[in-house]
């Protein structure tokens, strides 16, 4: 018998008013593998990301985590909407991180990574304290503690939002465009954390246009066009020998 | 190639452009500003009073203890009813933003009725209130545990102020602390809800300390105006300063001197929360500029050494200039 997956789409559609984003989304996510989607913009990759924790709701289809569906309880033939409190319970199960990385900026560092498992999981602040700090070492921020993010680089920003969203000791991680919005400089620090995340052997799902990090750290890569999968296969396949005329016309114009 | 950097030259010293416009409409608008002020001190120095001149008069009710009297429940009404329309304020604001539409309509009611009415009607309202409401009966029924109080007693003169004032305040802040919390940036209210943060956590930790920043300019122009808007008690008899100085106004005739009596005590009270508004927006400012602007008195001598208008200040070119000198 196969493991139960950690992310699972079956026909999976979104519409935002009469624009259809997703048009029949259907993967598979297995414990531990690193998920790479690409492709151009508009084609619904970050609306997938986020409806894996629900941050938007899907419109037809079934979208389950570790064999749950988002969102939604499944009883007899009827769904039924989750109250916002297991809604919330469940995103604190989901680790994401932001193109614009979203840091609360009236907040150190320090306190960034602490709010959730102190607010949410209503952890003792010693040990809060002391995972954040031992998460901040690990991203190479020790010394940033106390700093505000504004006073940060946007590289260390991101870093933060790693250890912010590591805090809560996820069992899958997000990734939505997570190097776009950096310097081409600091792109590479943040790859090198995120790498060491793949060989600790977290679940991910990173959108991106790192092809590099694609072919060297994904495990499965996923092309989306349009609001469907396009092309699905071993990073380094997709990526040297396309099979679509929709993925080759993609990657001519980013390699 | 060598290391050496080339010696930096001289500083500029150039000749700064004059400005003669500048000195011209200086000099008019102080012959405007010196002739009204003349018209007015001549108008209550020829003024005949009790006391002999009129500022003989106005210097002696300024610290009359009637009128302190008066400045003490003034300060009291604002505070109270600022308090009342902060707190309001932002529960409406909450509940204006709430998915929940009974919430978000009962909100949008209250802000329409409130702020579409004139305060003096709603502080006659309240004083009025018996003629609505005999009595307030309040208790378990079945049982003779009842609380029961006449109206009148139960709104004196004060809470009929009070509540026109607070309530109506609450519509305003409202729509203050919405717009503040809107502009929070949106991604601020995702990144909390997928780290699982509920509606509630998101709005007290995240949305509402960012908001502070575009909350508090506004309510402090809101605190300033609630000072002399207080003077609308007046309608409900309540004692604060005008309705001491019209009071005594009526009994001695001075009525000149204690109107200016008023503007006087009116002015230093506003003057003071000008500054306080001030230091308080520079401290909410931190964290979101490199420097913090200087203070009025930092910026006054600057300005007494250069004779132009001030330059920027050293903290807020940290990387130009050394700090700390």
């Amino acid at each position: 018998m196969s493991p139960i997956p950690m992310v699972k789409a079956e026909a999976v559609h979104k519409n935002f008013g009469r624009l259809e984003v997703l048009r029949g989304i259907d993967l598979e996510v297995q414990p531990k593998e690193v998920m790479c989607v690409i492709g151009p913009s508009g084609s619904g990759k970050s609306t997938f990301l986020r409806c894996i924790n629900h941050l938007e709701k899907i419109d037809a289809g079934r979208l389950s985590v570790d064999g749950e569906l988002v969102g939604y309880r499944e009883r007899g033939d009827r769904l039924y909407e989750l109250p916002d409190a297991e809604v919330c319970k469940k995103r604190s199960e989901i680790g994401m991180v932001f193109q614009r990385f979203n840091l609360f900026p009236h907040m150190t560092v320090l306190q960034n990574v602490i709010e959730a498992p102190l607010r949410v999981k209503r952890e003792n602040r010693v040990l809060a304290v002391e995972r954040a700090r031992k998460l901040l070492d690990r991203v190479g921020l020790a010394e940033k503690v106390d700093a505000y993010p504004n006073q940060l680089s946007g590289g260390q920003q991101q870093r933060v939002a790693i250890a912010r969203a590591l805090a809560m000791q996820p069992k899958l991680m997000l990734f939505d465009e997570p190097t776009s919005a950096l310097d081409p400089e600091l792109v590479g620090e943040v790859l090198d954390v995120m790498r060491g995340l793949a060989d600790d052997g977290m679940t991910m799902v990173v959108v991106t246009h790192e092809m590099g990090f694609a072919r060297e750290v994904g495990d499965s890569l996923v092309f989306m066009d349009g609001g469907v999968i396009v092309e699905f296969g071993k990073p380094r396949d997709v990526l040297s020998s396309p099979q679509h005329e929709r993925t080759r016309a993609f990657l001519s114009k980013v390699l | 190639m060598s290391d050496a950097v080339a010696p930096r030259p001289e500083a500029i010293k150039a000749v700064p452009v004059r400005h003669p416009g500048r000195w011209l409409a200086a000099i008019v608008v102080l012959a405007i500003a010196v002739y009204m002020l003349y018209t007015v001190v001549s108008a209550v120095q020829n003024d005949h009073t009790a006391r002999g001149s009129g500022w003989a008069a106005v210097g002696y009710y300024l610290f009359n203890g009637l009128i302190f009297r008066g400045i003490l429940v003034t300060l009291e009404l604002t505070v109270l009813a600022m308090a009342v329309g902060i707190v309001l304020g932002v529960i409406l604001a909450v509940m204006r933003l709430s998915p929940n539409p009974v919430m978000s309509w009962v909100s949008w009611l209250y802000i329409w009725f409130f702020r579409g009415t004139p305060v003096l009607v709603q502080i006659f309202f309240w004083f009025n209130l018996n003629l609505i409401l005999k009595s307030v009966d309040i208790g378990i029924p079945f049982t003779p545990l009842w609380l029961h109080a006449n109206t009148n007693s139960l709104i004196p003169p004060f809470m009929a102020a009070l509540l026109g004032l607070g309530l109506n305040e609450a519509a305003y802040m409202a729509e203050i602390v919405r717009a503040g919390m809107i502009s929070v940036e949106h991604g601020q209210t995702e990144a909390a809800q997928a780290l699982g943060m509920e509606r509630g956590l998101v709005m007290r930790r995240i949305v509402l300390p960012q908001a502070m920043r575009v909350i508090i300019p506004p309510t402090g122009n809101e605190t300033i105006s609630m000072l002399k808007t207080t003077s609308l008690a007046f309608g409900a008899s309540v004692t604060e300063l005008f309705t001491r100085q019209q009071q005594i106004a009526t009994a001695t005739y001075d009525v000149l001197e204690l109107l200016i009596v008023a503007s006087i005590w009116y002015l230093v009270m506003t003057s003071i929360l000008t500054v306080g508004q001030y230091y308080i927006e520079r401290r909410f400012g931190r964290g979101t500029q490199r420097g913090l602007p200087p203070t009025p008195l930092q910026r006054f001598r600057r300005m007494l050494f250069t004779f132009h208008a001030p330059p920027p200040a050293a903290d807020e070119m940290p990387v130009l200039l050394p700090r700390g000198h």
